[in-house]
């Protein structure tokens, strides 16, 4: 199928750069968000295996959990730009499955976060127990909050789009909320590889 | 067409969005996959941040719409994460971690 032309905003950007102020408001947003989970990730990856008592992450990580929640949500990121696709193309229908879909996929993922957060509280780990579990929380609890501002988020413009508030003219505010779901997906492919696959391999 | 005045772009088709997201749940299936080689040992952490790179990159570029946008959103983002990388690396070091 061919590429499609797609207008950033409905009318020319009159800006000193030629380019919608909100979306460059988002982008700068991400890049700053960056340096906040940076900041998270590596307080995590200094303090592993500091902690004097357990549980340590081999006590309570499950790799093949953590995994289908990973394609959930990489999945999520998939239907979110399917969504943005069908909007821009005129398909209105098409795009409230598709975002639907992409918020059912995020609560998926925050489902298995509660329960992985649920499972390890019963292992006698909570983010006072040790050093992993204060960096650990912290790190993925603001995840999760991000993920979960994302549904509110994805949410609100699959019910504005009843009330004719989202439009394929009109499809910048879904292109500011796919980025910031996007970014969050990102972050967790990030997440993903320090903090379980590299926090458990025995390997090492 | 300059970055000034780009009030248009081309994004790609959703065919291509779904041939990302193959990509995405391939290279995650062979990220567990290795996981399971213990014999790799510290070989692994290369291979990994190689493939979680990558990984990231095409969220960034066909998700996120960075190839096909306006250069200066790349510039800000790109921006954040070398900013963040180099916070990360400053802690790191602060905190003896490389000693």
């Amino acid at each position: 199928m061919a590429n499609l032309n797609i207008e950033q905003n409905e009318h020319e950007e009159h800006t000193t750069t030629g380019l919608n102020h909100r979306k460059m408001l988002m982008w700068a947003f991400l890049g700053s968000d960056c340096m906040f989970f940076g900041s998270f990730i590596a307080t995590y990856v200094i303090y592993s295996g500091q902690s004097v008592g357990g549980p340590v992450p081999e006590d309570v990580f499950s790799i093949p959990v953590t995994s289908v929640s990973t394609f959930v949500l990489l999945m999520s990121s998939m239907s979110m730009v399917l969504s943005y696709s069908a909007l821009v193309r005129g398909q209105l229908i098409n795009f409230r499955i598709w975002i639907l879909s992409t918020a059912l996929l995020g609560m998926t993922f925050i489902g298995f976060q509660v329960f992985e957060f649920r499972d390890f509280v019963l292992h006698g780990l909570t983010p006072k127990t040790n050093l992993f579990g204060s960096t650990f929380f912290v790190l993925t609890g603001f995840h999760g909050a991000h993920v979960t501002l994302g549904i509110i988020w994805l949410l609100s413009l699959f019910f504005y789009s009843f009330r004719g508030g989202v439009t394929s003219e009109r499809h910048l505010d879904v292109d500011l909320a796919a980025l910031y779901w996007h970014f969050v997906d990102v972050v967790w492919i990030v997440i993903f590889t320090v903090v379980y696959l590299l926090g458990v391999f025995p390997g090492i | 067409m300059s970055d000034m005045d780009k009030t248009h772009s081309t994004h790609p088709s959703p065919r291509k969005y779904l041939m990302v997201a193959f990509a995405l749940v391939v290279i995650t299936a062979i990220e567990v996959g290795i996981f399971y080689i213990e014999s790799i040992g510290k070989g692994i952490i290369p291979i990994l941040f190689f493939l979680s790179a990558v990984k990231f990159g095409l969220v960034g570029m066909f998700y996120m719409h960075l190839r096909y946008d306006s250069r200066l959103f790349s510039i800000f983002f790109v921006t954040g994460l070398i900013l963040a990388a180099l916070v990360s690396l400053a802690l790191m070091a602060l905190f003896g971690f490389f000693n």
